[in-house]
């Protein structure tokens, strides 16, 4: 392969291109075909060090001189391993070649108007603009735009002509970046990023377009994205990879004392039993005997690592991913999805994140407003008083307002409070005036699919809100030209005439349009944020003022976010005179958003106010109680989202992060280095000299930055932290990490607003650097297809990349199956995290940790066994138990309990486990499985080994048969070791597990069974019959197990190994018992006395924000619209027929018109470079019209 | 984890709502509470300690014998012959006498015993052919290479059993005599047959199928192990059906011992004599040894066991002061744990949140 340095690619030549061969569209993600898949997965298993390490084993024992055990002590479970694991991959493959033939099968030469998948990297050329109409499903829309030179190669001859060439970057993965350059008719033109269609994103408002095709197949830069799945390990993976290191050298140790012990014993005493056992060749040195014994041990030690733990890790990864795709508590039933695992390498990092970093919109939002209620004229609209007076909340079973009356409205639409109605009904001037306002004051494209079938298209779902408000109210907005406005008002068609519309911007906060009404006058109606409005009111308002502004902070209150309405009479001639101002203005180069943003001011003075809106922006369902319960186990969220600082702190404000009764919340808003430093400083020392001053009363300034992590925990006020994505910059400098870092971990909140992806990663990197903390990014799966291009981005740098936090989870809508490809989990509702965490993680990870400590302990317990026996049998490495017996011990006769108890373990059921969220905390800690767990579990391992040992072996000594036989012999004391073995070890689990299932019972029972079946049938005279050789304890269960002090030791060693645990563990659980016991204890409690209700936590929002829109609105559409481009010529005929080619005529017409935009739809993620997008967007589309 | 389902219409990708798939199984949760701990601790102590006093009052019933007679005796002399390897082939006998103070009741069973002879040494123990001794003609010829270096003698004939543990089978050989009171020496029979195990006897070691020749026919060859006097088919003199890989002593010496000081069975009493019938009676007794197997390469010590039997086995002081030794640390444990959860624990003190 060589490196591809630039791309060359030229339009219509095919024989070009092939010289390159570049890849084609077809996308392969499957390793493995029916051929290569033994092999290719052979090979890769080998590659893990496990395996290799058992293949080491296993030529190990084919040298005689070392061979301790034979080689199917090492084959049979390494085959097993290997099968299972195959058949695994073989799933898993599988899986892939569906979806793969899938994603190439996707329909991609028709360019069907809607919902379509790009699935290539193409240059833009042309397309037709239609203004198309998927309202609901994206506010956020990004313009693309051709190359003027090509952009009237819309007729098929002329694009069969063209025969540009483009040079440009090889396939990368950068999603915002492109540079290239398009050699055609001897001219050069620069092509950038705004000019390509990328694989993912789904065309808008267009019917079709005509590309290049750049990148196909695995090069597209969506692709490129996606192929690198880095390989994610859990913290227990990296515990387990040292533990297991310390188990080598724990391994090694032993073998080097024992082959001492073999050099001292065999030049002491092996010597002289030469006469019976002459020494081998290579014995005549004791140090070489030695040496050999050392690697006898290793063999014999093998199963203290043993070779189906990594299998078995895995096995109950996989089972906990099928019990969360099977949680019906995480289903969704209105997009009918349920929760899905889509890693199953992860689980049990669930349980110890300790920070999330969310999305906002379509995360903890759901990205839909809500008109809610509205204050006209002095008077409030929107709650519902019962008889007495009082206000009653609204329910899902409140009775909505009738608008039957009308019959264009929007039957989604809901209001309860029917006073307004009445009002309309009434013909109440100022109630008409407000709705006509809101019909008139707009960027929306309306669409009329059928007769009075209205979609609006909405560029922020706030306008779309109040337009839909004002049409169910009877002030339909029906259709807009560039220069009229046609409302139903009422049922009578009016129709305005437009006669300028003073848009949006960040500055101005405010929009107003000026229109001519069709009695002649002229009106400018205005909304926008509260205190803009305000300040620009007719002095006579004042009074109406007050009032509206009480009601403004009662709306505020509620979470709602404001907007106030003023109009104005303007006088004909004095319009005139500023139009012409403006026309001029408007044709200015230089300084011409300044001019006429004054010009704007000049007019939008001495307004009379009407009222004011409320819109709630709907959260999604249960998000403050979630993000409540997280932070009550201790998991710091942080929201990270593209949007602007106030519409951030608002949704803190009302999903509960950021509260009035918090003590400080520290904005950090500056533009440069010193200054955020200085902010930072500030404000930690704010935090810290008050906790000082609180709880010691002596500030010390010195230190005072010096120790951070001790007063971490003492703080008890709580702080918020906003910060935005300027400052985030600078914070985020090498040398102010660490100020923001601890400032950010002292706060109980932290919102970082106008992040860029990259920043995203940034912090989520901070945090995962310094803190060492498992982190969590959730993010939107899009409700919608539309943000699935910007999904991916987020996705590629917030989760996807190795740097990026621990666990990525997508929220997945209808549309998710893209959406959330690069998740390690997806559901549908924010509010399943707590779910997924609380319950699933935890129990993920508790199981985890018991399956750990259970497998340490019973391979130490079952091993060490050897370490005894090698004092007695002069460590020459003879086994205590039967070969088949090691073979079968970890595979067979203990694989199911201990399976069984990692899967079905629940110490706390799941309602409490929500009920009490500080169950979560050990997990955080890592208190249930870390070194020291560990070591005090081998501990425990290694003293039932010695108990095991030597309780039998004073026994033996002088023991006989019943029938007097000779009965201290080897394989009679294997076979009783053994079988306490078995059986302590099955004891123990029972004693460790807290959940006794019947299939717990089927499998401990079930396993005793097979170990008793099986240990007959191997010393049956049938297999010995076979084979002599392999089967030498023939007779030997038979004897052994029917005598009465067989069971009598039997039975001793069980109580001796058993009562020690036990006795500690019920003085830990009455002494210290942590919550855990006590949740368990009330828990046995309640189902003693039987079920209860169950009190839900409420979450009241209280707030005293203001929450204003406009602070959060971008550019709008205005320009577009007064330009008249992207008009549709008619509204229904042309779109009537979905998916059918128009006919020619209207396509070649159309073509001509050359309305060049296509709009790839977008998520706020871009966040910054957004609203630039658009200022640079409008003024080019006019050049080029 | 694609799972392809047949079930469509709007709810068609809900979970079923299965018990086992909502983690609901009715569950049995047990936990460690002061009710059911301390009572199983007492249980314990208390059927430690009653398994603890029955089996040591059973085993003060018994009566056991044993004497070292590596140099006991005249065995001194033999002992001193036997260091020289040259003098192998050379027999030597010795008599060692010892007084028994109170009868022997019941069956009496006479052992003989090694001290520090290592059979549990890996090499040791591999080092025979188990095909071989359950009479398979291949391996007669062609015993196991683990067999080395006692698979062939230096003349490349197989040898049969093949092996060190075979070759290095005890060969003392005993006579007990009792004194009777009028000075009469009387010799005690012993049963030196059936003394194995049913299954080593009859399944793990069988001779080669004689098909009507003589088994010495069958072997044919083959040699003897190196050490050994006679061939594996006139190992019993007597008995002609106790000779070849069936003999008993062969058995018994085949089934290795787990730690080095072992004692294995040499017989047992026969109690169809009159004077015996109730088992050994109290008196002085003599024992006629042919002192062949040497142990002062290795150190070791020979003994001679004579014992009675309870219903578990030899005379085992291990087993009943182990039950008393646990069932008393399990009631100290009980008892500290009772004191500890009245003091600080008890009626779930701790479990208030």
């Amino acid at each position: 392969m060589y490196a591809e340095k630039e791309r060359h690619v030229k339009a219509n030549a095919r024989d070009y291109n092939d010289k390159f061969s570049y890849a084609d569209n077809h996308i392969k993600t499957s390793k493995y075909n029916v051929f290569t898949f033994l092999p290719i997965n052979l090979f890769e298993q080998f590659q893990r060090v496990a395996n290799a390490y058992f293949v080491v084993l296993l030529i190990l024992q084919i040298i005689p001189e070392i061979s301790s055990l034979s080689w199917f002590t090492t084959v049979v479970p390494l085959v097993l391993v290997l099968a299972i694991t195959a058949v695994k991959d073989a799933t898993d493959d599988y899986f892939r070649h569906k979806s793969d033939r899938q994603v190439n099968n996707r329909q991609s030469q028709v360019l069907i108007r809607g919902r379509y998948f790009i699935t290539l990297d193409a240059l833009y050329t042309c397309c037709q603009i239609t203004c198309s109409n998927d309202y609901i499903l994206e506010t956020n829309l990004k313009v693309r735009q051709a190359l003027t030179i090509t952009s009237d190669l819309g007729d098929i001859t002329k694009l069969m002509d063209f025969d540009g060439e483009v040079i440009c970057e090889p396939p990368n993965n950068k999603l915002d970046k492109f540079t290239g350059t398009l050699y055609w008719r001897d001219n050069k033109y620069p092509l950038d990023n705004e000019k390509m269609l990328l694989r993912g994103c789904v065309l808008r408002n267009t019917e079709w377009c005509f590309g290049l095709v750049i990148f196909a197949g695995l090069q597209t830069k969506l692709m490129q994205n996606c192929g690198k799945t880095s390989f994610k390990r859990t913290s227990i993976d990296k515990l387990m990879n040292t533990l297991v290191l310390w188990i080598f050298a724990f391994l090694i140790c032993m073998g080097v004392i024992l082959a001492i012990g073999n050099t001292i014993w065999e030049s002491q005493i092996g010597r002289n039993f030469q006469v019976f056992l002459p020494w081998d060749d290579f014995q005549r040195n004791a140090v070489f005997s030695g040496f050999l014994t050392f690697w006898s041990y290793i063999i014999i030690f093998n199963t203290v690592v043993p070779i189906s733990l990594y299998v078995s890790v895995e096995v109950l990864r996989l089972g906990h991913s099928y019990f969360i795709n099977w949680d019906r508590k995480m289903y969704y039933s209105q997009t009918d999805t349920a929760a899905e695992a889509r890693t199953t390498t992860l689980n049990e990092e669930l349980g110890q994140v300790e920070f999330i970093f969310s999305d906002k919109t379509g995360t903890l939002t759901q990205n839909i407003m809500v008109f809610s209620k509205c204050s006209i004229n002095g008077k409030m609209f929107g709650d519902i008083y019962n008889e007495y007076d009082q206000k009653v909340e609204i329910t899902e079973k409140t009775a909505c307002v009738d608008f039957s009356f009308n019959p264009l409205c929007d039957p989604r639409f809901k209001f309860y409070d029917s006073s307004l109605v009445e009002a309309i009904k009434l013909e109440d001037l100022a109630v008409q005036e407000f709705f006509r306002l809101l019909a008139l004051c707009h960027t929306v494209m309306p669409e009329e699919k059928s007769e009075g079938q209205l979609v609006y298209q909405a560029q922020s779902p706030d306008e779309g809100a109040l337009v839909t408000a004002a049409r169910n109210f009877g002030f339909v907005f029906r259709a807009r030209t560039p220069e009229t406005i046609t409302l139903c008002e009422m049922g009578r068609a009016v129709t305005y005439q437009l006669l300028a519309i003073l848009d949006f911007n960040n500055v101005r906060k405010r929009m107003s349009v000026i229109v001519r009404n069709p009695e002649g006058h002229i009106k400018l109606y205005s909304k926008g944020a509260d205190t803009i409005i305000f300040d620009r009111l007719d002095p006579s308002n004042e009074d109406l003022m007050y009032t509206t502004s009480e009601h403004l902070n009662e709306f505020a209150g509620e979470g709602l976010r404001t907007l106030a309405l003023a109009y104005k009479d303007l006088d004909e001639d004095d319009f005139d005179v500023w139009m012409k101002k403006l026309l001029f203005a408007s044709t200015v180069i230089e300084n011409r958003e300044e001019q006429l943003a004054v010009l704007y001011e000049e007019i939008e003075q001495g307004l009379k106010l009407l009222g004011a809106t409320a819109i709630e922006d709907k959260l999604q369902e249960g998000v403050p109680e979630t993000i409540a319960c997280l932070s009550l186990a201790d998991i710091k969220i942080w929201v990270l989202t593209g949007d602007k600082l106030e519409t951030a702190m608002n949704i803190g404000y009302s999903c509960n992060m950021l509260r009035d009764d918090m003590n400080e919340v520290f904005v950090i808003s500056s533009h440069t280095v010193q200054e955020v430093q200085q902010q930072l400083r500030t404000a930690k020392e704010h935090i810290l000299g008050l906790s000082r001053v609180s709880s010691t009363g002596d500030v010390e300034k010195t230190n005072m930055f010096a120790v951070d992590s001790v007063f971490e925990e003492t703080i008890i006020a709580e702080y918020a932290l906003v910060i935005n994505g300027h400052s985030l910059a600078h914070a985020l400098e090498p040398q102010l990490e660490h100020v923001l870092l601890d400032l950010a971990c002292l706060c109980k909140t932290v919102i970082c607003c106008r992040v860029t992806p990259l920043q995203k990663a940034q912090v989520v990197e901070l945090v995962k650097r310094h803190k060492g903390a498992v982190t969590l990014a959730i993010g939107d799966g899009a409700n919608d297809v539309s943000m699935i291009k910007s999904e991916y981005q987020d996705r590629s740098l917030l989760l996807m990349d190795p740097k990026a936090a621990h666990i990525g989870v997508g929220i997945s809508g209808q549309e998710g199956m893209q959406a959330v490809l690069a998740s390690d989990y997806s559901f549908a509702q924010f509010r399943y995290l707590q779910r997924l965490l609380l319950v699933h993680g935890r129990w993920s990870y508790f199981r985890m940790c018991n399956f750990l400590c259970y497998f340490f302990y019973k391979n130490f317990a079952f091993t060490l066994v050897h370490f005894w026996y090698a004092f007695f049998c002069g460590f020459s490495a003879q086994t205590v138990y039967d070969q088949w017996f090691i073979t079968l011990f970890n595979i067979v006769y203990t694989s199911l309990p201990v399976l069984a108890m990692g899967l079905f373990d629940q110490d706390v059921n799941d309602q409490n486990s929500l009920r009490y969220p500080c169950l979560y905390k050990p997990g955080q800690q890592n208190l249930l499985f870390n070194k020291r767990q560990f070591f005090l579990c081998t501990l425990q391992g290694m003293g039932t080994s010695f108990l095991l040992f030597f309780i039998p072996y004073g026994a033996f000594s002088v023991m006989v048969k019943e029938d007097g036989s000779h009965f201290s012999d080897q394989q009679t004391f294997a076979v009783t070791i053994a079988t306490s073995l078995v059986i302590v070890v099955s004891v123990q689990i029972g004693l460790d597990k807290h959940f006794w299932t019947a299939v717990n019972h089927l499998f401990i029972w079930g396993s005793l069974t097979v170990y008793f079946a099986t240990l007959f049938a191997m010393q049956s005279d049938g297999m010995f019959g076979i084979f002599p050789r392999n089967f030498p304890f023939v007779g030997t269960a038979r004897n052994c197990l029917s005598e009465k002090s067989v069971w009598l030791v039997i039975l001793l060693t069980t109580v001796v190994c058993v009562v020690p645990g036990l006795a500690v563990s019920f003085l830990r659980a009455d002494l210290f018992p942590t919550l855990t016991d006590k949740v368990r204890h009330l828990q046995q409690l309640r189902k003693r006395e039987g079920p209860q209700e169950q009190n839900l936590r409420r979450v009241r929002r209280t707030s005293s924000r203001r929450s204003a829109y406009a602070f959060s609105h971008q550019q709008g559409f205005g320009e577009l619209i007064t330009s008249g481009k992207n008009m549709r010529r008619s509204t229904v005929s042309s779109v009537a027929s979905p998916g059918r080619t128009p006919p020619s005529s209207t396509w070649i017409e159309n073509v001509l018109k050359r309305k060049n935009e296509v709009s790839c739809a977008n998520d706020e993620s871009a966040g910054g470079p957004e609203s630039s997008d658009g200022a640079k967007q409008t003024p080019k589309q006019q050049h080029t019209d | 984890m694609g799972k392809v389902k047949v079930k469509s219409g709007p709810l068609a990708r809900r979970p079923d709502n299965s018990a086992f798939k909502q983690q609901r199984l009715p569950a049995w949760s047990p936990m460690l509470t002061a009710n059911t701990v301390l009572p199983f601790f007492y249980l314990m102590a208390l059927i430690c300690m009653l398994l603890g006093v029955w089996l040591l009052l059973t085993v003060q019933g018994t009566q056991e014998m044993k004497m070292d007679y590596t140099k006991a005796g005249t065995c001194d002399l033999c002992y001193e012959k036997r260091k020289n390897a040259s003098n192998a082939a050379q027999s030597c006998t010795c008599k060692v006498m010892f007084n028994l103070q109170k009868a022997f009741k019941g069956d009496v069973f006479f052992y003989y015993g090694l001290r520090n002879f290592h059979q549990n040494l890996r090499r040791y123990m591999d080092s025979r052919d188990d095909g071989q001794m359950v009479g398979r003609k291949k391996n007669l010829k062609n015993p196991s290479s683990y067999c080395a270096p006692f698979d062939k003698d230096q003349n490349g004939v197989p040898i049969a059993p093949c092996g060190a543990v075979a070759n290095s089978i005890f060969n003392d050989s005993f006579i007990l005599s009792y004194h009777q009171r009028g000075g009469f020496k009387v010799r005690i029979p012993l049963l030196r047959k059936g003394i194995t195990w049913y299954t080593d006897k009859n399944v793990k070691f069988r001779n080669p199928k004689t098909e009507n020749l003589t088994l010495a026919a069958v072997l044919n060859g083959t040699t003897r192990p190196l050490y050994w006097q006679k061939p594996v088919y006139e190992l019993d003199p007597d008995d002609p059906t106790n000779n070849g890989f069936i003999n008993d002593d062969l058995i018994i010496w085949m089934r290795e011992a787990a730690f080095p000081n072992f004692k294995k069975l040499y017989g047992v009493l026969n109690r169809a004599d009159e004077t015996f019938a109730k088992g050994l009676p109290a008196g002085n007794y003599t024992i006629d040894i042919n002192y062949n197997f040497p142990v002062q390469y290795f150190r070791g010590r020979k003994e001679v066991v004579l014992t009675t039997l309870t219903w578990f086995g030899g005379q085992n002081h291990f087993l009943p002061i182990a039950y008393l030794v646990t069932s008393s640390l399990i009631m100290l444990l009980a008892v500290v744990l009772t004191v500890i959860w009245w003091k600080f624990g008890k009626a779930g003190k701790n479990m208030e949140e």
